[in-house]
Formats: C-alpha cells, structure tokens, sequence
C-alpha cells in the first residue's frame, strides 16, 4: 500500500520537475529540475519494480546494527574529501597562476565559482559525510540498540548527498546567495532543512530506545550538533523566492542584522559543524583505538555544556570595525578569549586519555593521527581567540593568516580525526582484520603533517605581510603599498600554499587506495558488523 | 516601552541569570557525591557493545528496566 502512495507523490515529483524545467528562468534552475527529474524516474521505476514483491527479510537485517547507509558514508566522506582537496589546491594553484582561469572555461571555473565549490565540498561533503556516518556507527554502539526509523536512514544519506550534489552545481552554473558556507538558494536550503528533519528523528530515536542507561557523551555533541545546525540553517537561509520557476531568492534580513545574521551562523557552523560534531567522533574514537576510557568523564560533561554555552556569542568577532555596535563586538571578542578554556579543557582530555597507552604513539599511526588531530585541535582554538581580539584582528582581518588558520582547524583537527575514524571503521564495517597497509597510513601521516605545516606558516607569512603592507604610511600620512603590491608579494607564499595542498592531497589519495584494497582485498576474517551492504 | 528594550532588558537581567544558574547547576551536579562510580560507568558504554544490540534481557537492558519501573 505503501508503494502506491509513493509511486503517486513520485509521479507528482516527476510532473513538477518537468514543468520546471520548462519554464525554468535561469540556468542552474534548470539543470536542478532536470537533475531531479532523472531521479524521480530512476526512484519511480525502482519502487515501481519492488512494488506487490515479496519482501525478504532476513534475521541480520532486524536484529543487528544498521551499517549499510555508515559504509555508503565512509565511501563518500573519502571521495568527497580527495574531490574537494584537488578542487582546493587547483584554485590554490588559480591564486599563484591566474592563468589557470581558463578563458575557455569561463564564467564556470573561475576562482569566484570554484571557491565555494571547494568550502562546502570539504565542510559539508566531506565534514557532514563523515560526520552522519561516525555518529551512526557510534549512536548505535553506545546505546546498544539498532537505528531508530528504517530505511529513513538511508534517505538521510541519499538526501544529504543529494543536496550536496544540487548545491555544488548550483555554484558552477552561478546561484549563490552569496553568504559564505551558506551559498546554497532556497529550495536546496528546503531540501536540507527535510534532511536534517530526518536525521535528527533518526539519531534522536535511537537515544530514546536506548538499551543503556545513560547517553554517552559522544552522542551529546552529535545531538548538540545536529540541533544548533538545525537551528542556524533555518535563521540564516530566511530568503524569499523571486519566482517559484527560478533559483534567485531574496533575503529577509538586510544591512547589518543581515551581516550578524550571517556570521552568527558562520561561527556557529565552525562551533558546532566542524566542532562540536567532531568532537562527538574524537569522545568515541580516542578511547575505542586507545583501549582505554576517556581520562575525565566530568571534564567530559564541563567541556560540553562550556562549549554550548560560550560558542553562542562569539560570532560578531567576525564584524569588527563594520557597522556593528562595539557592545555586540567586544562581546564577540569576550566570549571567543573565553572558549579558549572549554576548547583546552577538551583537548586535554582527549591526549590524557593516551595515558599509560602513550607507546602506542610509537607503533600506531592511527593514534598518531588523533594526537596530531587533538594538537592542531589545541593550536587553532588558541590562534583564534587570539585573532579575535580588535586588536590583532585590525591586522589579520581580510589577510591570508584568517584562510591559514582555518586550514590549520579543518586539515589538522577536522581531516585527521576523520582519516583516523576511517582507518578504525573501514576494516570492521567490511569485516577485515586491519587496513590493508599500515605503513600506508604512516606515509598518509607524514604527507597531511607537512602539507598542512607548509600551508599554515606560508600563510603565516603571506597574512603578516599583507597586513603590515597595507597599513604602512608615508610620513606625509600616505599609503605606501597598492593593492597590487601585495598580490605580487604574496606570489612565493601562494606556490608554497599549493604545494602544501598537493602533499595532503596525495595523502588521501594513498588513505582511497588503502580502503579500496582493504574493501576488495582478502578474505574477511570474521562476520561482517550488522547487516550486509544492499 | 518598545520590543527591543524590553528585550535587551531581559536578557541582561532575568535570561542572564537564569543562563549562570543553570550552567553553574550542571557543574555542582557533575561533582555530586556518589557521581564518580556512574562516571566510571558510563566511560566503559564505548566498550560494551561493539557487534550487536543489546538482548532484551541483558544486563545493560535490566539496569534500563529497573531505572522505569
């Protein structure tokens, strides 16, 4: 009965595509209606196949964990992560070499189009992958019951791709709502908001049918990560339609509420996307690879609600010197020196947990990537804070020193405890002993750690440089350096940037290559976790 | 007096309090008595139970079991 209601609503999904492809008003619009058109088909004849089938169920597919739709995100997370890498060292390149900005491919590989393409295929592709895979694979664990909802959560994976897929084309072919990491027009933001709707009731659902007593903390970060990002896409993506056939919308918010509006959601997609969901995989991966329980479970509890509590604020830091009040600013300032705590508290926590396993960082690469994790984790929260202050701030606001310091938070803490979640999930979700080559995973190390020290201190460098250009003065009060100036002086400091970028790529091309032969390599050595891959 | 001013008002005073007590709250109540054995407890979930759901009648599912009834 089911299937029919499904086969009428995807036969109004096919209808609606095809009017919209016709009377699309721009471009982007109309690859979108397309786009969904063809998947509406595919899902049509698909249901249609299955429907007065018989169902097969087999004992493993009620009864064990639910790992298919944590396999499909592992894969994605890896390719994603290598797709948006090259995307980001190719416009690193484009920076150095504006002559990579083929004219032959104008207006659609241009810096202006790739970059976004490159921000949301690591944060929200290769980040949001990872980050619904791990806190599957964990939610399961740690409240010993199978996922909440069914097959919803495989419409969280397919959704979620699905948006990532509409939203990166989206860029190419040029709708963008212009706000950083929040690019995406209104109906893609509409299909995200169903998504998230999705996976909170799944992850929710599995708290609340829990077989433990307790939630684990892990699954306080995810849960926290999962409500704010709710929360902050609705309020940022408040926009309203120029015409239903057509991808430009308006947004309801103008001015500087628009700008507080944004960087209160920028902040926060930094506090809770890439933080505290993040930490949410270090509370369980840390200890699960350590062997041991993570060292303070009190701390655990402080660190969170610190988090929670503080990251909230500090999103004006994001607007000093603009048109913002100096109240709501220094207030930024105030809350963002103060995360400085809970952010150490944290990263504490997770290196004590090494205690009396510390010769592990000896013979274990994948306990060497969390300790690099948690280090960059350390160094990022410090260096923020730090650029947050007016002060510093008048110098390294606009510079690269912002863009270093955030490949410093997203390469060293962000991709590493995802490339160790990974390494530790692959073998066991396809049943292996280990990953293929262990030495691999040394050399992945190696290349991420200078990758990202060549990155960070050429941009270092670059931002310092760039700062103290542009507010050099003549002794008549006159700007020394044009713009220019400081493009030409950056030059060296962009060819290292890219080449930095070239080692952590090769990196996560070495960690696919492992997966790949761990995946198809070998016989298993035990029964595949949970149920089989459909 | 107008939304804005009321609002700011609020959240300097009643919300702001309200904010402190709260997070303070959690803290004392992270540091009661007799809340390390639940701590020590519950550091070992990641532990439990790496394969399968836990049965039923578990050990895990009773403690759940007695925690409602």
């Amino acid at each position: 009965m089911l299937n029919y209601i499904k086969l009428i609503l995807l036969g109004g999904v096919i209808l609606f595509a095809a009017l919209a492809a016709n009377w699309a008003h721009d471009l982007a619009y109309q690859v979108h209606a397309l786009l969904i058109f063809v998947v509406g088909i595919v899902m049509f004849v698909w249901v249609l196949r299955h429907t007065d089938e018989p169902v097969a169920v087999s004992a493993g597919d009620v009864t064990g964990y639910m790992d298919g739709p944590v396999r499909f995100g592992i894969v994605a997370t890896a390719f994603w992560g290598v797709t948006g890498f090259l995307v980001g060292t190719f416009i690193a390149f484009q920076l150095a070499f504006p002559v990579l900005n083929f004219d032959w491919a104008q207006p659609y590989a241009n810096f202006g189009r790739l970059r976004p393409l490159h921000t949301s295929a690591v944060i929200f592709a290769f980040g949001g992958n990872a980050l619904i895979a791990t806190s599957f694979y964990v939610v399961q664990r740690t409240s010993a019951q199978r996922l909440w909802g069914g097959n919803l959560a495989w419409f969280v994976f397919w959704g979620y791709n699905l948006f990532i897929v509409l939203a990166a084309t989206g860029y190419l072919l040029g709708a963008t709502q212009s706000k950083e990491y929040a690019e995406p027009e209104w109906y893609v933001d509409i299909w995200l908001t169903i998504v998230w709707v999705a996976y909170l009731a799944v992850f929710l659902g599995t708290i609340l049918t829990r077989k433990e007593r307790h939630i684990y903390v892990a699954n306080w970060f995810f849960l926290s990560f999962i409500v704010t990002v709710a929360m902050l896409h609705i309020v940022n993506n408040l926009s309203i339609p120029v015409s239903i056939w057509g991808s430009k919308s308006v947004q309801v918010f103008a001015g500087v509420q628009d700008a507080m509006t944004q960087w209160w959601y920028g902040h926060n997609a930094v506090g809770f996307f890439l933080t505290a969901g993040f930490l949410g995989m270090m509370y369980y991966f840390v200890p699960k690879q350590a062997g041991r329980p993570v060292y303070s479970y009190k701390l655990s509890i402080i660190h969170f609600w610190a988090l929670i509590f503080l990251y909230i604020w500090a999103g004006p830091h994001h607007l000093h010197y603009t048109a913002l009040p100096d109240w709501a600013s220094t207030l930024g300032m105030v809350f963002s020196i103060v995360l400085w705590m809970p952010s150490w508290g944290g990263m504490i926590n997770g290196l004590m947990t090494l205690q009396g396993a510390w010769d592990k960082l000896r013979t274990d690469p994948i306990i060497r990537l969390m300790v690099a994790s948690l280090a960059f984790y350390g160094m990022s929260t410090f260096e923020g804070p730090m650029m947050s202050i007016r002060a510093v701030n008048s110098l390294s606001h606009y510079t690269d020193w912002t863009i270093g310091h955030v490949h410093s938070g997203a390469l060293g803490w962000n991709g590493m405890i995802t490339f160790a979640a990974i390494y530790f999930l692959t073998p066991k979700l396809w049943g292996r002993e280990k990953m293929y080559s262990i030495s691999a995973i040394n050399t992945h190390f190696w290349l991420a750690t200078i990758g990202i020290v060549l990155y960070a201190s050429s941009m270092w460098v670059s931002g310092i440089m760039e700062g103290l250009m542009w507010r050099e003065v003549d002794a008549q009060g006159f700007l020394v350096n044009s713009f220019a100036d400081t493009v030409s002086a950056k030059f060296p400091m962009n060819v290292v940037r890219g080449l930095g970028g070239v080692l952590y790529l090769a990196g996560g091309l070495i960690m696919v290559w492992n997966m790949w032969m761990t995946i198809r390599g070998g016989a298993s050595v035990k029964a595949p976790v949970g149920v089989a891959a459909e | 007096m107008d939304t804005y001013s009321f609002l700011r008002q609020l959240a300097d005073s009643w919300v702001l309090l309200a904010m402190f007590a709260f997070f303070f709250g959690v803290i004392l109540w992270a540091f009661r008595p007799g809340s390390r054995s639940m701590h020590d407890d519950i550091s070992q979930a990641p532990f439990r139970n790496e394969d399968r759901p836990a049965a039923d009648d578990s050990d895990a599912a009773l403690l759940k079991g007695q925690d409602n009834g």
